[in-house]
C-alpha cells in the first residue's frame, strides 16, 4: 500500500519547504518517494497543495480522491476545500488559523464561522495554533516547520534525524528557530 | 548517487550528463525550471533566456550545426511560436544532437489552452519521447541525444505538468564526454531552398522508416504481462496512474518512445490480451493510430478529452468504481483564486482603468500573458480579451482599425502587456501599430523582471540567465525607434500620473505608449533597481478608525492586505502583508489611510 500525505494551504505559506523536508526524511527512512505540486498562477495567494507518496514502490505521484492518509492544512478553509481527498479512516492536522480569500476581504462573501466543529464532526482532526506559536517563537514563517513537527509525530518514522535534516536544508541563521519550531509542533499536537 | 528530482531537474541533469553545451529557452510554466537549473551549471554549459521560443530554438539549431549538443525548452504554446524553425529543422537534421522539450499542461493549471503537442511529432515527422517519471526524464534525455545523432534528426521530449513538477528518485549515470563536431559545409543538407528541400523531404520519409524499426526495439517500449483480461496501452504519466489503480489486474504496454509507434509490438500485445484500453491525456493521438492498424480499443469513447487523466477517472471508467469520500457541507465555502500580490505595481494601472465608468465604457482592454492577466478578475474587471503572448497590442490594432472603419471615434483600444512579453512578441505588434498607423494605447507594465514564472531575467533587466551583467535594453528607446511619438514613462504607484497619462493618450490622435515602470514587489532588487528607485516597499500604511467611514472604496484596490470588518464597519490593513505601495491611501477620500510613523 502506498501512503499518501497532502499538504494544503495558501500560496506563500511555505507548504513547499515542509513537503521537501518530509520527502528527504522519507528517503532517509528507505522509502521510494514521489511528490507533486502545482506551480504557476496558484502562487499568487491562491489555494495550493503538495502531495507526497511513499511506499516500497510508488507509481502515481497524485493522490486519488478519497486516497490521502493524512491531510496537513496550513489554513482552516483549505482543510475543508481538500477534504474529499481524505480516506474515511484518514487524519487531518490543521493550523487553527484564518486567512481570508479575496471575496471575504472585500466583504462579498463570509468566511464560515463553524469550521472547527464542522470538520471535527466528520473527520479525525487535530487543531494546532501553529501561526500564533510561530509568532511567539519570533518568526511567523516557521509555522510550516511547526506543522512538520506535528506531522512527524503522526508518522512516527523510524530512524529519522529531523534535526540533521533541518540543519542540512535551512539557512544557517534560521536553523535554531526551525529546530525549536519542529519540537513545538511535535510536542504540542494532540493526535 | 540517488537524488529526489523533479522531472525538469532530471531533464537538466540528463542534458548535462549527455554533454549538452548550449541551452536556450523562454520561461513558461511548466517548463521554466529546466534552463533555470542549467543556468546554475556555468562550468558545464552555456544557457540563456531568449526573447521568445522561436529565437531560443533557432539558437539551439545554430549551436548544433556548429558542433555541440544543444537543447531548447518551452511550454506547449511556446512550440507554436517555434514551429517555423522546428518543421524545417526536421528536414535539415542536425550535426551534433538537438533535443526540443515541450512541456504540455493538461488541465490548464497555468495556460490559456490545452493543446496536445504530440501532434507536432506526427506533423513535423520528428521522433518523440514521453517520460513518465524523473528517472525516465534523465534516461530518455541521454537516449534522445543518441537517437538525434544516429538518425540525423531533432528529437521532441514531451513532458506534462505532472512529469515536470513531480519529484521522484533518480539514479545518475556516468557523465558523457562528447567530442566537438566541427561543422562541415554541406549546402545540400543545411540550406533549405526548394531544390534542396525536395531531396530532404525524401530523406525525412526514409528516416521515419528507420525510426519505426528503432521503436520496435527501444528499451522504453515494453509489454508487462499480468492478468490478461485488461490490456492497457499508455504513455507518460498515464502509465503510472493506470498501474496505481489496476496493479496486477491488468497487463500493460508501456510506451516511452511514441513517435513513430511500434506497430508490431502493439499488434502482438493486442493478440495477447482480451480488452484494450488506450489511456492518454487530451487527444486520441495513439488511439487513432492504433485503430488504423485495425485493432479494436476503448479510448476516448469512454475517457474524457479534456483535463488530467487522474487515477479516479481511470478507476471510474475501467472498474466502474469510486473511492469512499466523507461528505461535508461545502455550500458556503468561498473560492480562493490567485490575486495580484500586496504591493504589486500592476495594481495602480488596473485600478485606474477600472474606476472611471465613463472612460471604461469607451475602451476595449486587450490583455496579455502574465501576472497582469489577473486584471480581468474582481474587483477590476479590466480586461476584455486575452489570446496569447504579444497579442494584446496586435488585437488592439485590429479593433482600433474597426473603430475607424465604423466611425466609432469615441472608442479606443488599450493594450496591456508586460516587459518580458513585450520583448517576446509585443515588439512586432507595436511595429504594426506604428507602420499601419492605429490609435492604440499600449501600456507596458514594466516590472523589471519576468514575474509570473518566478523571476527570470529578460532583455530589459540588465542580467543574463547565468547571472552575468548584460546590456539593459531600454524600452522607451525601442518604442521611439519603432516610430511611436507619444511616449510617457510613469510610476504606476502614483495614481494621479497614471490617470493623467491614460487621459492624455485617450485624447491623442495617434498611437501612444505608456510605460509603467516599477519593480515587482517580490523581486530580488538589482543594484540598478536600487539606484533608480531608491528604497522600495519599506513603508507601511494603516487605517485611522476614527476617520474611516466604511465606504469600502479602498477595497477597489483589490489589495490582499486590506480587509473589511463588517461588525465595526471599518477597513483594516494587515501590517504583516502591507508593503507600502500607498495606492489605498491615494484612493481614500476621507484621509483615513496614513503612513505608519515608526
Amino acid at each position: 500500500m502506498t501512503n499518501r500525505i497532502m499538504i494544503v494551504g495558501v500560496g506563500g505559506q511555505g507548504t513547499i519547504l515542509c513537503g521537501k523536508l518530509l520527502t528527504i526524511a522519507l528517503m532517509k527512512a528507505g522509502y521510494d518517494v514521489k511528490m507533486t505540486e502545482i506551480h504557476g498562477m496558484s502562487q499568487r495567494g491562491g489555494s495550493v497543495s503538495s502531495e507526497i507518496s511513499y511506499s516500497d514502490k510508488v507509481y502515481s505521484p497524485v493522490t486519488e480522491t478519497g486516497g490521502a492518509d493524512i491531510i496537513v492544512a496550513f489554513e482552516k478553509l483549505e482543510a475543508l476545500r481538500y477534504s474529499d481527498n481524505l480516506k474515511p479512516s484518514g487524519k487531518m492536522i490543521i493550523n487553527d488559523h484564518v486567512m481570508y480569500p479575496a471575496s471575504v476581504l472585500s466583504a462579498k462573501a463570509d468566511y464560515p464561522e463553524d469550521l472547527n466543529s464542522r470538520i471535527s464532526e466528520k473527520f479525525n482532526a487535530s487543531f494546532l495554533k501553529a501561526s500564533e506559536a510561530a509568532k511567539e517563537l519570533g518568526n511567523t514563517k516557521v509555522m510550516n516547520i511547526i506543522l512538520l513537527g506535528a506531522l512527524a509525530k503522526a508518522l512516527d518514522l523510524d530512524g529519522v534525524n529531523w534535526d540533521e535534516i533541518i540543519e542540512e536544508n535551512v539557512k544557517a541563521n534560521f536553523v535554531e528557530i526551525n529546530k525549536k519550531a519542529f519540537r513545538y509542533g511535535h510536542d504540542n499536537i494532540n493526535l | 548517487m540517488k537524488n529526489l528530482l523533479t522531472g525538469n531537474e532530471a531533464v537538466a541533469l540528463g542534458a548535462v550528463d549527455s554533454g549538452v553545451k548550449y541551452a536556450g529557452a523562454y520561461p513558461g510554466t511548466p517548463s521554466t525550471e529546466i534552463v533555470e537549473n542549467l543556468s546554475l551549471c556555468k562550468e558545464e554549459l552555456y544557457s540563456e533566456w531568449a526573447p521568445n521560443e522561436k529565437v531560443a530554438l533557432e539558437g539551439a539549431i545554430g549551436a548544433c550545426y556548429a558542433g555541440v549538443r544543444s537543447l531548447a525548452c518551452m511550454k506547449h504554446v511556446g512550440l507554436n511560436v517555434a514551429a517555423d524553425p522546428f518543421f524545417t529543422n526536421a528536414y535539415t537534421g542536425v550535426n551534433a544532437g538537438l533535443v526540443v522539450v515541450s512541456a504540455d499542461d493538461p488541465g490548464m493549471h497555468s495556460s490559456q489552452n490545452e493543446q496536445d503537442n504530440r501532434h507536432y511529432a506526427y506533423h513535423a515527422n520528428v521522433p518523440m519521447f514521453e517520460p513518465s517519471d524523473s528517472q525516465e526524464c534523465y534516461d530518455m534525455m541521454r537516449e534522445a541525444y543518441e537517437i538525434s545523432e544516429k538518425y540525423d534528426t531533432p528529437v521532441l521530449m514531451r513532458l506534462t505538468t505532472r512529469v515536470s513538477h513531480s519529484k521522484s528518485i533518480v539514479e545518475r549515470k556516468e557523465k558523457l564526454d562528447v567530442p566537438f563536431r566541427p561543422f562541415e559545409k554541406t549546402p545540400t543538407k543545411y540550406v533549405a531552398v526548394p531544390a534542396v528541400a525536395k531531396g530532404l523531404k525524401v530523406k525525412v520519409i526514409k528516416r521515419k522508416e528507420e525510426l519505426e524499426k528503432y521503436s520496435e526495439t527501444s528499451v522504453f517500449n515494453k509489454a508487462e504481462y499480468y492478468d490478461k483480461k485488461i490490456g492497457v496501452i499508455a504513455s507518460g504519466i498515464c502509465y503510472q496512474y493506470a498501474v496505481d489503480v489496476l496493479g496486477k489486474n491488468a497487463s500493460y504496454l508501456k510506451l516511452g518512445f511514441t513517435y513513430p509507434l511500434p506497430t508490431d509490438l502493439i499488434k502482438e500485445f493486442a493478440s495477447n490480451v482480451e480488452q484494450i484500453y488506450v489511456i492518454e491525456e487530451n487527444d486520441p493521438v495513439m488511439e487513432t493510430q492504433i485503430r488504423a492498424l485495425g485493432i479494436e480499443v476503448i479510448g476516448k469513447d469512454r475517457f474524457p478529452l479534456t483535463g488530467e487523466m487522474l487515477p479516479q477517472i481511470i478507476r471510474k471508467v475501467i472498474l466502474g468504481d469510486a473511492n469512499e469520500v466523507t461528505a461535508i457541507d461545502k455550500s458556503d465555502m468561498p473560492a480562493r483564486p490567485p490575486a495580484l500580490c500586496s504591493g504589486c505595481p500592476h495594481r495602480g494601472i488596473f485600478y485606474s482603468l477600472a474606476k472611471n465608468k465613463k472612460r471604461r465604457d469607451r475602451i476595449y482592454i486587450s490583455g496579455d500573458i502574465g501576472c497582469y492577466s489577473l486584471g480581468y478578475a474582481d474587483p477590476y474587471n479590466a480586461m476584455d480579451s486575452l489570446i496569447c503572448m504579444g497579442a494584446s497590442i496586435s488585437a488592439a490594432h485590429g479593433a482600433s482599425k474597426v473603430y475607424d472603419m465604423m466611425g466609432l471615434a469615441e472608442n479606443k483600444a488599450v493594450a496591456v502587456i508586460g516587459d518580458s512579453t513585450f520583448f517576446h512578441t509585443g515588439i512586432n505588434s507595436l511595429m504594426n501599430v506604428a507602420y499601419n498607423n492605429s490609435k492604440v494605447i499600449t501600456i507596458i507594465l514594466d516590472n523589471r523582471i519576468t514575474g509570473m514564472t518566478g523571476h527570470q531575467q529578460n532583455p530589459g533587466t540588465g542580467y543574463t540567465a547565468q547571472g552575468d551583467e548584460a546590456l539593459m535594453l531600454d524600452i522607451p528607446t525601442i518604442v521611439k525607434a519603432v516610430g511611436i511619438k507619444n511616449v510617457t514613462t510613469i510610476n504606476p504607484n502614483d495614481l494621479s500620473s497614471v490617470d493623467e497619462a491614460i487621459n492624455s493618450a485617450m485624447e491623442y490622435d495617434g498611437p501612444s505608449v505608456i510605460i509603467a515602470r516599477y519593480p515587482c514587489a517580490l523581486k530580488r532588487f538589482s543594484k540598478e533597481d536600487k539606484s533608480e528607485f531608491g528604497e522600495m516597499y519599506v513603508e507601511r500604511y494603516s487605517v485611522d478608525a476614527e476617520k474611516c467611514t466604511g465606504c469600502k472604496n479602498c477595497l477597489r484596490s483589490g489589495c490582499p492586505a486590506i480587509s473589511f470588518d463588517k461588525t465595526e464597519n471599518k477597513a483594516k490593513i494587515s501590517d504583516d502583508s502591507c508593503l507600502g505601495c500607498s495606492i489605498c491611501s491615494q484612493i481614500c477620500k476621507h484621509d483615513a489611510i496614513k503612513k505608519v510613523v515608526k
